[in-house]
């Protein structure tokens, strides 16, 4: 097939660290398959490329975006409406485009904390004068422009419209190419769903399970767990109850708690919520004083816990943030007469 | 005084067998108390997840109310219980996200207690009155020069774009 002829794919990043770049390539030698399927029209990390032979392109005429990361900036936004607008297929693919991930939980914070954080406070930064970005700087010549940047990072498909999610941080190589064939195929799931199992990592999980009671939670690094038993028996908060399989619980396997990488399974709505539940009813105490200690001692940090990879897609998105502008003027001026 | 005209939402999930009929009783009893809540009848307090709560709250309620049997007495056993250390969780991860004490409660009101219901109803929608709304989807709005930059990127691509096809 030559290029005019072969589908055209193409890949982009947003908000996320690079590794479902690399989980691409993880598919090994099939990656010459995938360049003798597809045409690869645009992949910024590995290949020259401009945006503006893309915005020249019509309409649909991409085959297939994979898109990973949330999106933070105005540019990530702008990217995402282009790549919806000219792919047929809009691929969410890694957790960071499908829940938001890790760069979410800064949804924690907002813009200016992050900024003090990570340009003032840091002590790594030498910056006595505070400097920070700003969008738009004025110099001789005229107006110069950054991306802006958001309060609240969002997911893709908060931003546009997806039509299939692929899970996983990053998301395996022999589903990633599962779903590409399934691509080639045109054997897809309904648009909207995710291309993977319907089932969670414990089915995935070789340990043995029995009744689950807990007296206490435990961190991983307060324990050595025993290769055999559920870890959530043993007190390590796992989170392969709520989590889709996809994975093989490659955790739990080598003694490590599930924490959530493949976002939550079919049918959980909220992945915090699921787990909460969870781990709710395995408390075994029903003294109210107690279950507070239990809880207290055990989980000290609940959102990042329960909500590690998804707070971003979460029902509540984010910390809450005391509306000062526009939204919250009316609560501002009330009751001051 | 305009402070008092901030009227709580709050959405209450009752269980059937007990608070539900709790809210019955004061009704019929004519037991004067803050109208705030929007009843939604549960068939035990242990039916009401986490995420309903978090639900409530996302869609701008100022409060979620869950009540139910007093321990012991839930008529699906243990029920109660878990929604006790449900709650416990749940309110653990909520004042991590910023959500005050007393937005989010949990009652023990058995069928004969209207009274009991309707008292911890008005210190609730008292508690929130002082708190101040809620409004939590409108945290999720970007600044309006936020807003501005991405139309911006938008019609600077649009216009380069142009200038590359004449
Ligand atoms: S039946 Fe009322 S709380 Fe379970």
């Amino acid at each position: 097939m030559n290029a005019e002829t072969k589908p055209k794919l193409a890949l982009y990043w947003a908000a996320s660290c690079g590794g479902c770049e690399i989980a691409v390539l993880a598919i090994d030698e099939r990656i010459l398959e995938v360049a003798g399927a597809f045409d690869v029209v645009f992949w910024p990390c590995v290949m020259d490329g401009k945006v503006a032979d893309i915005e020249a392109m019509e309409d649909g005429s991409i085959a297939v975006c994979l898109f990973n990361g949330g999106i933070r900036t105005s540019e990530q936004e702008y990217m995402a409406r282009l790549l919806r607008a000219k792919a047929k297929v809009l691929v969410a693919f890694g957790a960071c485009a499908q829940d938001g991930s890790i760069p979410g939980l800064a949804n924690l914070l907002d813009r200016d904390t992050i900024f003090r954080q990570n340009y003032v406070e840091s002590p790594s930064v030498d910056n006595p004068e505070s400097t920070l970005p700003t969008a738009t700087t004025t110099v001789a010549e005229g107006e110069l422009h950054l991306p802006a940047f958001y309060d609240t990072l969002r997911t893709l498909a908060q931003t546009v419209d997806v039509d299939y999610f692929l899970p996983g941080c990053p998301p395996e190589a022999d589903r990633i190419w599962d779903a590409l064939s399934a691509i080639l195929a045109g054997d897809l799931p309904p648009a909207g769903s995710v291309i993977g199992a319907r089932t969670t990592v414990c089915e995935e999980c070789p340990r043995t399970r029995h009744e689950k009671k807990v007296k206490e939670f435990k961190r991983t690094w307060q324990v050595i767990p025993d290769a055999e038993t559920c870890l959530l028996e043993q007190g390590l908060v796992c989170c392969g109850i709520a989590t889709r399989a996809g994975c093989g619980a490659r955790c739990p396997s080598v003694n490590s708690p599930c924490i959530g990488c493949y976002g939550a399974n079919d049918g959980v709505q909220d992945f915090g919520a699921r787990m909460m539940t969870a781990l709710a009813s395995i408390i075994d105490s029903n003294d109210p004083r107690e279950v507070q200690r239990i809880i207290a001692t055990g989980i000290p940090d609940p959102v990042g816990t329960f909500y590690r990879f998804s707070l971003a897609n979460s029902f509540l998105r984010r910390s809450r943030r005391p509306v000062a502008a526009g939204a919250a003027a009316g609560a501002a001026t009330r009751g001051e007469d | 005084m305009t402070d008092l005209e901030f009227q709580p939402k709050i959405i209450g999930f009752l269980c059937n067998w007990c608070s539900y009929r709790a809210a019955d009783l004061a009704g019929s009893t004519r037991t004067r108390y803050a109208p705030n809540v929007r009843y939604v009848r549960v068939m035990c307090s242990g039916r009401v997840d986490p995420a309903f709560v978090m639900k409530a709250l996302s869609l701008g309620a100022d409060g979620v109310l869950v009540a139910g049997c007093h321990p012991g007495e839930c008529h699906y056993l243990e029920q109660n219980y878990k929604t006790m250390r449900r709650m416990t969780m749940l309110q653990h991860t909520l004042r991590q996200l910023g959500v005050e004490e007393g937005r989010v409660r949990l009652v023990w009101a058995s069928a004969a207690e209207g009274h009991r219901l309707a008292k911890a109803i008005d210190e609730m929608v008292d508690r929130i009155r002082s708190l101040g709304p809620l409004r939590w989807p409108a945290g999720w709005q970007e600044r309006p020069e936020v807003l501005a930059a991405i139309e911006r990127v938008a019609s600077e691509h649009a216009s380069a774009a142009q200038e590359v096809a004449t």
